[in-house]
């Protein structure tokens, strides 16, 4: 075994490395002092002040934190939601409704966005703006808020919350007393997802914008279909470490959550049942295309 | 969808509890304000648009660019199988069983690794394969731009190692869209395999070497079998992304290049005929979905049950 095991190891490194190679490349070459980063031409921070000098590329970024704000409290709210019902409650239809949530993670991104594109123009006469960007983020949030609440809220025991009401709770009680608190690393994971999926989403976002609505990644995409510049190299730089770090900081947490939860008073930090790694998302078919 | 799969409702509700409080009327008014918002939702903004896209994909557009319904045709679907189209098809077609394939040799290894002998560190693991998938995959796709292009860093490198003289031309071509394309999809197949490949039972494997299987043998008959849900999961989370995928071929395939989501955006955001490429979508559609209808027993399970 020892061989084999060594080899894999040698392997999986590389794929490791096939991995961040292109977005270190990157990141060093925001730091380059050269206007065509082709060669290395010595350390500068030069790229970094002159983007805020750039009005389009800070409205974009405005609107898509705006955007992001809004999409996730919506999605976080209406996911969660669906996802305990999935969990929880018998009720008619729920195979179907199970396959709704799906359907969107399974849809090619590029045919929500043109079927949004089309019934926001059919039916309302809209034709791209903010608002019409929220409806059409948050439909495709709300399946992985959704799903990863679902999991949370069904490897938790229903009997916590019988407890709960042979012990006088109301049901409004036992749900927030006990399950919130219980489901919340999930609610915080879904917000996350839905954060990352608003933040980063070209496709849906470039058939229902409109004047005015311009996001980061439409502003980036407009840049790099004319090549590589240093600029674009900074501002890419940005927004990979902000996300890096808000995942791994999510998972720190999230880890130290389960290693005090045994020593800990908080109830809200007590944890029964098993839970998944917080940061680890399950799954975001389409949405990265 | 058919009846639920028995893993789902293994996995979901606990039924005494459930079924005592869904007689009182508040927890059904409690039910309703779980389930409806979201299915409500979901139903305005995700199935109408999509019966809207089919019905407007049998209609004309006429000079301005409006739609007209009146007369019925199927001409938008001759024209999606016209010989001028077809070669566009088969190549995005093409892209995504190739990325397809790729993803899944070379995911399948390190998830396993990650698996057998990540020890306590398998958590962490999985969050940095998955970090590339949280940051935009625009900046990603624009990173092998870099890579890539005449004077980038690989030509550097073959250079600067004597392999080539000339740089080679890798950016605008198939290689790198299939290269692109894979690095993108890689996370998403990597996940689905890590989590059925962790869930095998390591003494199933152990109980078929006492029973003299070689490795190899215990490897093709006990954990790829079993490890099969997360190899169907893994592949559909592929291949949908890249038989739709727009942005690789767009920035790495350059104008050469075409495939089905590159005609359909132009269709909309450029020209106006909205029918055409109402139809082009439907077509796109049907190919994913008529995939992953065949498989959504497996996805179920691995994405949403357990």
């Amino acid at each position: 075994m020892k061989p084999r095991n060594r080899l894999l190891t040698i392997y999986a490194a590389i794929v490791y490395v096939f991995l961040f190679a292109p977005i270190v490349v990157l990141i060093v070459f925001s730091f380059n002092d050269s206007k065509r980063s082709v060669n290395w031409k010595g350390f500068t921070l030069d790229w970094y002040p002159t983007l805020f000098t750039d009005h389009a590329l800070v409205d974009a970024l405005s609107v898509t934190l705006r955007l992001a704000l809004v999409v996730v409290i919506i999605s976080t709210v209406v996911g969660t939601l669906l996802g305990l019902a999935l969990a929880r409650v018998r009720f008619r239809g729920r195979a179907a409704t199970e396959t709704l949530l799906l359907l969107p993670m399974v849809t090619p991104e590029i045919i929500m966005g043109l079927s949004l594109l089309v019934f926001f123009s059919a039916a309302l006469g809209w034709h791209g703006s903010f608002t019409q960007l929220v409806f059409a983020q948050v439909t495709f949030c709300i399946s992985y808020v959704a799903i990863v609440v679902r999991a949370r809220a069904a490897g938790m025991s229903a009997q916590l919350e019988e407890a709960a009401r042979d012990l006088g709770a109301s049901a409004l009680g036992a749900f927030r007393y006990v399950t919130l608190p219980l489901i919340f690393p999930a609610i915080l994971s879904g917000a996350l997802l839905s954060f990352a999926l608003s933040f980063d989403d070209y496709v849906v976002t470039t058939f229902n914008a409109g004047v005015g609505s311009s996001t980061l990644p439409l502003y980036i995409y407009g840049r790099v279909k004319f090549g590589v510049t240093p600029e674009i190299n900074a501002i890419s730089t940005i927004i990979v470490t902000v996300t890096a770090v808000a995942v791994l900081v999510a998972w720190y947490t999230g880890q130290r959550r389960n290693a005090t939860r045994a020593v800990t008073e908080d109830e809200s930090e007590t944890d029964l049942a098993a839970p998944p790694p917080p940061a680890t998302p399950t799954s975001r078919a389409g949405a990265g295309a | 969808m058919a009846a639920e799969s028995p893993a789902a409702s293994a996995t979901t509700a606990a039924p005494p509890a459930a079924d005592r409080s869904s007689r009182s009327p508040g927890s059904r008014l409690a039910s309703a304000v779980l389930v409806l918002p979201g299915v409500v939702w979901l139903t305005i903004l995700f199935l109408v648009p999509l019966l809207i896209m089919v019905v407007i994909s049998f209609g004309t557009s006429d000079a301005t660019g409006g739609v007209v319904l009146d007369q019925p045709t199927f001409d938008n679907y001759a024209r999606t199988l016209d010989a001028s189209f077809l070669p566009t098809f088969l190549n995005s077609l093409r892209y995504a069983l190739i990325v397809t394939v790729l993803s899944l040799v070379i995911g399948y290894p390190v998830a396993y690794w990650i698996s057998r002998y990540g020890g306590s560190h398998k958590a962490l693991l999985i969050v940095i394969v998955m970090l590339p998938f949280w940051t935009s995959y625009i900046i990603r796709t624009y990173a092998w731009m870099i890579m890539l292009r005449d004077n980038g860093v690989v030509n550097s490198i073959l250079q600067a190692l004597g392999i080539t003289s000339e740089p080679i031309i890798l950016l605008n071509t198939d290689f790198s869209v299939i290269l692109g394309m894979t690095y993108g999809f890689l996370p998403f197949a990597i996940l689905p395999l890590f989590v059925s490949i962790d869930r095998l039972d390591p003494s199933l494997v152990a109980a078929a070497r006492d029973l003299y299987a070689s490795g190899r043998s215990a490897f093709l008959h006990v954990t790829l079998p079993l490890t099969m849900p997360g190899i169907v999961a893994a592949a559909i989370l592929t291949f949908i992304p890249a038989m739709g995928d727009f942005v690789t071929p767009d920035l790495l395939g350059g104008a050469e290049t075409t495939t089905i989501a590159k005609v359909i955006q132009g269709v909309f955001l450029q020209g106006r005929d909205w029918p055409y490429g109402a139809a082009l979508g439907f077509v796109l559609m049907l190919v994913t979905l008529g995939g992953t209808f065949l498989a959504i027993g497996p996805l179920r399970r691995e994405v949403a049950g357990a």
